[in-house]
């Protein structure tokens, strides 16, 4: 099990360019690779966020006024689709698992460098393709779930570019899955133990299970939709005999562990920021793993909630009710453990803790929704309402996207060796916080009232509501301007951080910042205890 | 230490307290106009309330930490080490694990009362012998009670309207008209692509599926007008997809019927 150098990588690496132009050549570097990750992902999100702001322009009056129809239609497609595929799912696990998870481990790269330098590179031409489909005949307009029969009427070539796009973006996915758990198995350093690896590790390798079984399965369905619309199959087409609802059941057995692919390494990254700023061990190690693994198997058997008021019987949309509820449960310990890792500690208040902290009342809230959701007689009045998209949002927005920023704010000093700006930083989450809140909370109440989702128009009673939900858009819009000055400015000229600014105990902190191309100039270090805070204290008492 | 506990059965009280009152005072729904509303209304006001409980007890304790155990100036060091709590932990695995369970069972209740659970069939007016066995859909009637008088209707959509199809009185309606009182059975079919009909006032939602006829039935308690929306994206007039359910008393209804009805059909 040690871990040698492979003479051929090592004269690869050499044969890479230095300084900033790595970060545009196919390097091996799983650092290099998770920054490429997180900006390729950002870029994306400043896209799918342009397109948000679009929406809610349009409905900032209740007339289609702002765009053509079929374009609104686009826009919210790749709205969704940018979103997910190309800034939150690369970013919780290309981004952070690439850059964390040798660290973790100790180990030199990742299991397979080649093949995740593939997995990244796969991602900026299927996500160009996606945003320039609007430029052939219109990009794709079935929404991000693409149901037939709409999805084969509209117009084709959009449509078969998102296919081929979500195609690849898919296989990067399973790429990754299968490097994250190829090196948390087998590259873990000697005397490492699964027990005591960081919540992380725990957290990617749910995670690529959930991709790598699931994730197929929607490759499958959009080979089988694309055959539809270019070479009039049936298997979705109800004119030749097809049947939509299983396009429905095949989607979302991928699309809700899709969920989980979006969430579960937010809670893996949130358990190692609250440690350190709180200065306290992690609460709960062991219950954290299994709630882990056990939403990674809930996870899988609970996708027809998205179906209740599909084609499903009774009995069907009652099973689906139970399983759902009980994600509730391991999920519901973790936060727990959160609250908990925050009691009694010695917390600094600063704009990684202050994200993290928003990050579980967002959830929290998000997650009390959910629960809500998941009860048949209660979804079949809100399901496909602007209440599904106040409450996803809450779930991936409220949730992940601040872990992002939280994470951001965490590592920095350890990708470039500078500190970013607290009051920017501050600044950033105040207006963040707030906008993100004006937005969608008020979108519970247009759901439960009456007006639908993916509408361009609706009643003038909702003016009012809409108005407000636009003027929150608008706050998230600006908060991303500090966070820009933040980083622009804290790259050149950031006050130095030495190696371990936040004095963590996870092994990436262990050597310098930047680290060395392998990571660690001599053998990497055992940790034994990632969240041992406060022992070396009570060992001298 | 009295002193503590105190404290915090204060807070616990008053959160639920605030909780309680919210729940029973902020009404977020629209009208209640289906035997459907109200019950639906039930789940909801429970459901709000065991939400708000959760919800303000979580904010609470998250920033009653980060005031209570935020980093003086002058502190070094680490906070407690403490790892964990085994019993602690099992407590807030069990009462979440009861709570989800009784929730669970309390919605089973309610949907079976929406009657989520009766067997989905239709009633084929003018074949009264038979009835046809849908797989999907809510219904709210029973086999025996199907047979006697409820108002069967065909819906059918399409990009981008409804139609209402009155069998017994052999005429298509681009407004649906019921009587106020009386259980509607509705058959839905779309011709092109899905849609979904959904009354917010009544609290009901089905999709309409292309290739696959799905049923709903509800029984309207209030006369008025109610907005008929399309939920399911079907395209680009998909938010002008709207039609009109008119409730009324039976003597309008009929009147309504009679006018629209053609004559040649004999019952």
């Amino acid at each position: 099990m040690t871990i040698s150098i492979d003479p051929q990588k090592t004269n690869n690496e050499s044969l890479q360019p230095k300084g900033w132009l790595r970060y545009f050549s196919f390097s091996l570097d799983h650092k290099v690779i998770g920054i490429q990750y997180l900006v390729c992902g950002f870029l994306f999100y400043l896209i799918g966020g342009t397109l948000a702001s679009a929406i809610r322009i349009e409905l900032a009056s209740p007339m289609s006024d702002f765009m053509p129809r079929d374009v609104y239609n686009q826009v919210l497609t790749l709205h969704g689709t940018i979103m997910i595929f190309l800034w939150i799912v690369p970013v919780v696990n290309g981004a952070f698992g690439n850059y964390l998870i040798p660290f973790y481990v100790g180990a030199r790269d990742m299991a397979f460098p080649r093949l995740n330098a593939v997995a990244f590179w796969l991602i900026p031409p299927s996500g160009l393709m996606l945003v320039a489909s609007y430029f052939v005949e219109g990009a794709a307009q079935a929404g991000w779930t693409a149901y037939p029969p709409l999805s084969i009427t509209t117009p084709q070539s959009g449509q078969i570019i998102w296919i081929l796009s979500v195609l690849l973006l898919g296989g990067s996915s399973i790429f990754g899955g299968i490097n994250f758990i190829a090196t948390i198995i087998k590259l873990r350093r000697p005397g490492l133990k699964l027990m005591q690896l960081p919540m992380y590790c725990w957290a990617m390798l749910g995670t690529s299970l959930l991709v790598v079984l699931s994730t197929p399965v929607l490759a499958g369905t959009l080979i089988l939709l694309s055959f539809d619309i270019i070479a009039n199959t049936g298997f979705f087409n109800p004119v030749l005999g097809g049947n939509v609802v299983v396009y429905q059941h095949l989607f979302w057995f991928y699309s809700h562990p899709a969920v989980y692919i979006m969430v579960l390494p937010a809670f893996g990254l949130v358990s190692e920021i609250l440690p350190v700023h709180a200065r306290k061990p992690l609460f709960g190690y062991t219950t954290m793993v299994f709630s882990i693994m056990g939403i990674v198997v809930l996870g899988l058997v609970v996708w027809a909630h998205h179906m209740f008021t599909s084609g499903t019987p009774p009995w069907m949309r009652l099973f689906f009710t139970i399983a759902t509820a009980f994600i509730a449960v391991p999920t519901g310990i973790k936060f727990f453990n959160w609250v908990a890792t925050l009691w009694g500690g010695k917390i600094s208040i600063n704009s990684a803790m202050l994200f993290s902290c928003g990050f579980i009342i967002n959830f929290v809230f998000g997650g009390i929704t959910g629960v809500a959701l998941a009860q048949v007689p209660f979804d079949i009045h809100v399901h496909d309402t602007y209440f599904v998209v106040a409450h996803f949002h809450y779930i991936v927005y409220g949730g992940t996207v601040f872990i992002i920023f939280s994470s951001i704010y965490h590592w920095f000093p350890k990708v470039t060796g500078k500190m970013l700006n607290e009051k920017l930083g501050i600044l950033h989450f105040i207006i963040t916080f707030i906008g993100f809140n004006l937005c969608f909370a008020p979108q519970h109440w247009l759901g439960l009232n009456g007006m639908p989702r993916r509408v361009a128009e609706y009643d003038p009673q909702f003016q009012f509501v809409n108005q407000i939900s636009s003027l929150g858009a608008l706050l998230m819009a600006i908060s991303t301007i500090p966070f820009l000055i933040n980083v622009f400015l804290s790259v050149r000229n950031g006050k130095n951080a030495g190696d371990n600014p936040w004095n963590a105990l996870t092994p990436e902190w262990l050597t310098s910042s930047p680290p060395p191309v392998e990571n660690w100039e001599g053998e990497a270090p055992l940790v034994e205890e990632p969240y041992g805070y406060g022992k070396e204290i009570s060992e001298q008492k | 230490m009295l002193n503590k506990n105190f404290y915090l059965i204060l807070i616990i009280s008053l959160v639920f307290a605030i909780s309680f009152w919210i729940g029973f005072n902020v009404n977020l729904l629209p009208e209640e106009a289906s035997i459907n509303a109200p019950i639906y209304d039930e789940l909801f006001k429970i459901l709000f309330i065991i939400g708000l409980i959760i919800f303000i007890g979580m904010t609470i304790a998250v920033i009653y930490s980060l005031f209570k155990f935020r980093k003086r100036n002058d502190q070094i060091g680490d906070g407690i080490a403490l790892e964990g709590n085994l019993s602690l932990e099992i407590v807030w695995t069990i009462i979440p694990s009861i709570i989800v369970l009784l929730i669970g069972l309390y919605s089973y209740n309610i949907y079976d009362r929406m009657g989520g659970m009766k067997e989905l069939n239709h009633n084929h007016e003018m074949m009264s012998s038979n009835t046809e066995k849908i797989w999907a859909g809510i219904s709210q009637t029973s086999d025996n009670e199907i047979a006697i008088n409820n108002l069967s209707i065909e819906v059918s959509a399409m990009q981008f309207a409804f139609l209402f199809n009155y069998p017994k009185g052999n005429f298509i309606s681009g407004e649906l008209h019921v009587p106020v009182d009386q259980k509607v059975s509705m058959k839905m079919e779309s011709k092109d692509v899905i849609h979904a009909f959904w009354v917010p006032e009544f609290r009901i939602k089905q999709d309409i599926i292309p290739g696959q006829p799905t049923i709903l039935n509800f029984t309207p308690t209030k006369v008025g007008k109610y907005p008929i929306i399309c939920a399911e994206l079907c395209g680009p007039y998909h938010g002008g997809m709207r039609a009109s359910i008119i409730v009324e008393e039976e003597s309008d209804y009929n009147e309504w019927f009679n006018k629209n009805k053609k004559s040649e059909v004999n019952l």
